[in-house]
């Protein structure tokens, strides 16, 4: 094993006998930009909405909830695909994504979320990563296309106008703490909250545990 | 004699329902079956946040705002975000009533009672839209004042 590296070692420190420098520098030059290329282009391919719903896991659950929200249909027209918001657009930021992701290559192949049932599961586990996502990052994602700066708070409804000049420009919270299910449904709040990653909801998720234990003893009757 | 009059009445009511199944206000208006009629405009939800008088004191407060899209099911109940006890400090929008917290039997619970979870089999959004049908409704205080004024004139 020494002996092979040390011959490859040595074959690449030596120069060329056969091939002209121009031919290897051209060479390398282009084998440069059709790899480079090529994986700027896989990546991006794996960047579209199409690709995301090439799975039932994303079609047939959180796709399909999409399609009721604003996101997806509005008066003007313009709207977010699933790497608008689950995908970082800086460059190393998304990368770094990427590379998480292949943990979700590893749910699909093993399937993680493949029927209904195990999705449902899994919901709240899998929004809370996303929820700790955007608090950490200020909810860039959001931010990418709904900034401050450019928010007319007199062209909001009276609460909106209220809740952004007090909370948001102050910067007391950020997007994702009050806008929880703007895109999908919610998972179970109740025990978002029993694992600390709710604030403000907490009657909102108390009431609905009394409901879980009234519907629970009326099922046993 | 008693035959005839049966007769008359019976015609009568006959004609009145007859009468009366031509103007039944319905939301087809008047379009054949087999034709589907033109759908009205979607109206405007009323989004003020101005609370609105309420008809009569036991009337469920109307949603001043737009509700589209809040989740209420097992899982969660989005309006509870910004009305329940706990929340209204931040959000400042007036919390749920008193009586969601009481059981069945009149006995308060910690938080809010089943029963009433489901915020809008009460609570409904306006929209601005005329009414299909006329309404003769009158408010009590208005009810109380003829009464006021009739009982002055009689006695």
């Amino acid at each position: 094993m020494l002996g092979f590296l040390r011959k490859l070692w040595g074959t690449i420190r030596r120069p060329s006998v056969h091939y002209s420098l121009g031919g290897l520098t051209m060479g390398g030059f282009l084998m440069g930009i059709i790899f480079w290329g090529g994986f700027n282009t896989a990546l991006e391919l794996t960047n579209t909405e199409t690709f995301c719903t090439g799975c039932h896991e994303m079609r047939d659950n959180v796709f399909a909830e999409l399609k009721t929200t604003i996101h997806y249909s509005n008066r003007s027209g313009v709207r977010a695909t699933c790497p608008d918001c689950h995908v970082p657009h800086e460059w190393t930021p998304k990368i770094a994504r990427k590379m998480q992701a292949s943990k979700e290559v590893w749910g699909k192949i093993f399937g993680t979320i493949n029927t209904r049932e195990k999705f449902v599961e899994k919901r709240l586990e899998l929004a809370q990563h996303e929820w700790a996502r955007l608090k950490a990052n200020d909810s860039l994602e959001c931010r990418n296309c709904h900034s401050a700066e450019s928010m007319d708070i007199t062209r909001q409804s009276p609460r909106a106008a209220d809740f952004h000049e007090r909370l948001l420009f102050t910067g007391e919270k950020t997007c994702i703490d009050c806008h929880k299910g703007i895109a999908h449904e919610l998972p179970n709040m109740k025990e978002a909250m029993l694992e600390g990653s709710l604030v403000l909801s907490s009657a909102q998720a108390a009431a609905s545990d009394d409901l879980h234990d009234y519907l629970n003893r009326h099922a046993q009757h | 004699m008693t035959r005839n009059i049966w007769i008359t009445a019976a015609v009568i009511s006959f004609a009145g329902a007859a009468f009366a199944q031509e103007h039944v206000a319905t939301l087809r208006s008047g379009t054949p079956l087999a034709d589907n009629a033109e759908p009205p405009a979607i109206a405007k939800v009323v989004n003020s946040d101005l609370r609105q008088v309420r008809n009569y004191p036991e009337q469920p407060p109307l949603i001043p705002h737009k509700i589209d899209g809040y989740q209420i099911d097992l899982n969660a109940n989005q309006c509870m975000q910004c009305h329940s006890r706990t929340a209204v400090e931040v959000s400042q929008a007036p919390m749920i009533s008193i009586t969601h917290f009481m059981s069945r039997d009149n006995q308060f619970l910690a938080s809010v009672t089943p029963r009433r979870y489901f915020c809008n089999q009460c609570h409904v959004v306006q929209v601005e839209a005329r009414a299909l049908v006329e309404n003769g409704f009158v408010d009590i205080d208005s009810v109380l004042e003829y009464v006021k004024q009739n009982q002055g004139s009689s006695d």
